[in-house]
């Protein structure tokens, strides 16, 4: 419905209303698991734990404001191709780093 | 000339220019960022020892700062939102409340930077330090960029609003996308080098 | 014979043309946001950068010819610093060396095959009006200007230009001279102008096509531009990122690329350290390699168009070249460190990254093979754009076979960093994509201008050229495979194993020399042509692609009724048609 673009009427105000709801509560839902990140991060867990708990959250926190706030929800199946071949790409930069780090590629001093 | 989808969507697309267009832009921006991030975890993984976030940076602050830019994303969409029940007073205070907020957060950060600075802490100094103020410098910049034209959009912009409201709520709700992608970036970006 | 443009179209652009005020000077040729104007804009300022990068190669070539030999009449004229009695010093190799690539790369061909063929053809060949972002389009431009200003401008400096290569390996490009920093501002204009450009290309091609005209109708050469700009859109950031690192190392003092315990001149380099070099590699040629993939793209796609409009029939397996360019481009991100063999990789990463480089080289070969095998059974007319078109063929077939013993780890060793890599990759640009462009600018010029270029003079300029670069640049296989490394600044004349070779340097030096004087023929026929040129209507090639159906040149707005396509894009010979083809867009 968010591509919709005429102008106001009565039932985009309808709309929009369930969608301010899903937006407050998305806010506290950001609210909360930023708190809970931090909680986290006091217990000081060992780092390859510590790393996927707070990668996990972020993950989470970061599809609520793609999901919500940027609409993806409800988005159409060209951004969704567009956003899904940026995803192989930017796994293949994320590569990086594992592939410099293979077959004892990086010399530690 | 009007070059057409503009305002009005394409059928077989079902998206107006600008959407793809800031989408586009978007997944650019994802690969820049990325691409730091990828830096980021070879230079951690490759060193000897890394500081966990905490022992060098202030964690409180930027908990602060987390907070006010998850509610800029809010006002920022709900700025949106009230153009598009028509309240143009009601986006006026809405995204005057996401430039403040941005504003806090700039603040915020400079305050931070200053005090990193005076104890002599540059990114000079260590490779956390230098990846701490590469990755932040240039969050920073985006949200200077995007309070600039959420500004401009709040002031003198919208005057579109009279003339063209349809085509001025896409070129907000497409402006606060960039905005929400900022705070997304910040949401990796806190606990990647605060927490971790 | 001129098209006449297609009739009862619903929202004809003509409304527009009666409150379309006049524009003065400055906002119709200076600061427009015709896709038109600004694509001759990037054409000519492209086509200068060319020709300026090319006189920086052919001052190398006389060292490399003759080294030590004070360099007659301009020797004096580059002043004492570098070229001390007319003889240039290595630093000065050096700064040429790396802002010759830059420009040639990054100025020159880009801006000529995207921003120029890209921005002035795309929308006339789906039928749309202009750009989506007209403004942003003009802004590209402007960020190209200023990226190529910063360029020339760091010639200035004390120190002189970027002398890294165009490759800015650290950690040389981090204790570099002051230019060093001026290409990597320069660097960060023209990335923000191509990924502008992009944004608009993708755009465009998707949302305003004009009725009728599907994927699978676009010409060849649309498809060649929007594959292209996603490969500037997503690899291109990588490089911005390395290069706010490598300010950072240069200004602020980072070490992200330093090591630690670097020493300099006998000093160790006061720096945090923990830095890593090949990390600079890996981020450069994640946008390098698909980069090339930006230079050879549009080529391509421009031989397509000629060599079916000039054989008079379709292209032979349009859908496999399609297939095969879509999936180029996506294995091009997976290659990038087929580059970096030498740097210490180990076995399981080499064998990852030669094999995906060897699939890589299937696609090309089919659309080398389509293009080819279209030309099997037309009637052929050799026309100057054909001519540049068909030589494009085999030249881009030398070029890519050759890159092969360079994808394969083993026989890269010997072969990396060696006139060997310099022969491969300019036989794919020089004798590849330059003819391609070349042909091109034959091809539509009587589009842009309303006049055909002169036949004789492009005859000339096609034979000359065509000679001399081979000329120029086949005696590098063998002066690489005697293991002369490249960026040398004396040819190899210090080493024994050069001594056989050497003679092919002065060979390659006087290719290049007399490859400049066939250009003259070019530029006078260009600039000549404007006023002298014989005039044409819309269609002087009788070709069937829309950007045919409107005027010769296009008004703003392009078509006088908007197009609709009715039919693929190479209906030539249709069997029991009247005329040899049947325009895209008429009814």
């Amino acid at each position: 419905m968010t591509s919709d673009h005429t102008a106001a009427s009565s039932d985009h105000a309808v709309d929009i209303d369930r969608h301010v709801k899903v937006y407050i509560t998305v806010f506290v839902a950001l609210m909360v698991l930023t708190i809970v990140t931090v909680a986290i991060s006091y217990l000081h867990l060992a780092v390859p734990l510590a790393v996927t708990v707070a990668l996990f959250v972020a993950t989470v926190k970061g599809t609520l404001v793609a999901a919500y706030f940027m609409h993806l929800v409800s988005e159409k199946k060209l951004i969704y191709a567009v956003l899904a071949l940026t995803v192989v790409f930017f796994a293949a930069l994320l590569a990086l780093p594992v592939v410099t780090h293979l077959d004892g590629y990086w010399i530690h001093e | 000339m009007d070059i057409p989808y503009t305002v009005e969507v394409r059928r077989d697309t079902g998206l107006t220019n600008g959407k793809i267009g800031i989408w586009l832009f978007l997944a650019s921006e994802v690969m820049l960022f990325g691409a730091l991030f990828a830096s980021y975890i070879l230079i951690r993984v490759g060193a000897p020892s890394w500081p966990r976030g905490d022992t060098l940076l202030d964690v409180p602050l930027a908990t602060f700062n987390t907070i006010v830019l998850i509610s800029s994303s809010v006002t920022m969409v709900m700025a949106w939102a009230s153009l598009m029940r028509g309240r143009f007073g009601t986006f006026r205070i809405y995204m005057g409340g996401t430039i403040l907020l941005g504003l806090t957060f700039l603040v915020v950060k400079y305050f931070e930077y200053s005090h990193h600075l005076h104890l002599g802490e540059f990114p000079s100094t260590n490779n956390f330090l230098a990846i701490y103020y590469t990755l932040t410098g240039l969050h920073m910049l985006h949200v200077f960029g995007g309070m600039m034209v959420n500004a401009y959009f709040w002031g003198p912009g919208a005057k579109l609003w009279k003339t063209n409201p349809v085509w001025f709520t896409n070129r907000v709700e497409h402006s606060g996308l960039f905005w929400h992608f900022v705070d997304l970036v910040w949401i990796f970006l806190f606990p990647t080098l605060y927490l971790l | 014979m001129s098209e006449q443009p297609v009739v009862d179209a619903p929202k004809a652009p003509v409304a527009h043309e009666a409150h379309h005020e006049e524009l003065g000077f400055w906002r119709q040729y200076v600061f427009s946001t015709d896709h038109k104007v600004i694509g001759i804009q990037y054409a000519v300022t492209g086509l200068l950068f060319l020709l300026f990068g090319f006189a920086l190669m052919m001052l190398m070539r006389w060292q490399l010819a003759y080294p030590g030999v004070p360099l007659p009449l301009l020797g004096s004229l580059l002043g004492e610093a570098r070229m001390p009695g007319g003889t240039m010093v290595p630093e000065f190799y050096n700064e040429l060396g790396a802002m010759h690539g830059t420009i040639m790369v990054f100025l020159g061909v880009v801006p000529l095959a995207v921003g120029g063929f890209g921005n002035f053809v795309l929308p006339l060949q789906i039928g749309a009006p202009d750009m989506a972002f007209p403004r942003i389009n003009m802004a590209s431009y402007q960020f190209f200007v200023l990226g190529g200003l910063t360029m020339l401008a760091s010639f200035f400096v004390p120190g002189g230009a970027a002398q890294s290569g165009w490759t800015s390996y650290a950690p040389l490009s981090i204790i570099a001279t002051s230019g060093q920093t001026w290409w990597l501002i320069g660097m960060i204009f023209l990335i923000t102008s191509s990924l502008l450009g992009a944004i608009n290309f993708i755009t465009t091609t998707i949302q305003l096509r004009a009725k009728g005209v599907t994927f699978l109708r676009f010409p060849f050469f649309v498809w060649t531009q929007f594959v292209t700009a996603f490969l500037l859109l997503l690899a291109f950031p990588p490089l911005e990122a390395a290069g706010v690192m490598q300010l950072m190392d240069r200004v602020a003092g980072t070490s992200f690329f330093l090591p630690s315990g670097l020493v300099v001149s006998g000093q160790v380099v006061d720096v945090a350290g923990g830095g890593n070099a090949v990390l600079w590699q890996h981020l450069f040629w994640f946008l390098a390699h698909p980069e090339v993939y930006v230079l050879i793209l549009p080529a391509m796609g421009i031989v397509a168009e000629i060599i079916a409009n000039n054989t008079r029939k379709p292209l032979f397996g349009y859908r496999s070249m399609v297939y095969a360019l879509v999936f180029l481009g996506f294995m091009s991100f997976i290659v990038w460190a087929h580059h970096m063999f030498m740097t210490g990789m180990g076995t399981s990463l080499a064998a990852f990254f030669q094999t995906t480089t060897m699939i890589i080289s299937i696609p090309s070969v089919v659309i080398l093979t389509a293009l080819i095998i279209s030309l099997w059974g037309g009637s052929i007319r050799f026309n100057t754009p054909m001519l540049f078109a068909v030589a494009f063929l085999p030249m881009f077939g030398i070029g890519g076979l050759t890159g092969l013993p360079l994808g394969l780890n083993i026989s890269d060793i010997p072969l990396h960093d060696t006139y060997y890599v310099i022969a491969h990759f300019h036989y794919v640009v020089a004798p590849g994509t330059i003819l391609a462009l070349f042909a091109g600018i034959y091809y539509w010029y009587p589009k842009a201008t309303g006049r055909k270029m002169n036949e004789t003079l492009g005859k000339v300029h096609f034979w000359g050229s065509v000679a001399c670069m081979n000329v120029v640049f086949m005696p590098m296989f063998i002066v690489g495979l005697a293991g002369v490394s490249r960026r040398l600044y004396d040819g190899g004349v210090t080493y024994d194993f050069a001594q056989p070779v050497l003679q092919w340097n002065v060979v390659s030096s006087w290719g290049a020399w007399i490859l400049a004087v066939f250009q003259v023929p070019f530029i006078f026929n260009f600039f000549w042509s404007i006023r002298k040129g014989e005039p044409v209507g819309d269609n002087p090639w009788q070709a069937t692609t829309i950007e045919w159906a409107a005027p010769s040149p296009p008004p703003h707005g392009n078509f006088l009724v908007a197009p609709e396509a009715h039919r693929g894009p190479y209906e030539y010979s249709v069997p029991g048609a009247a005329k040899d083809f049947l325009p895209q867009s008429e009814a």
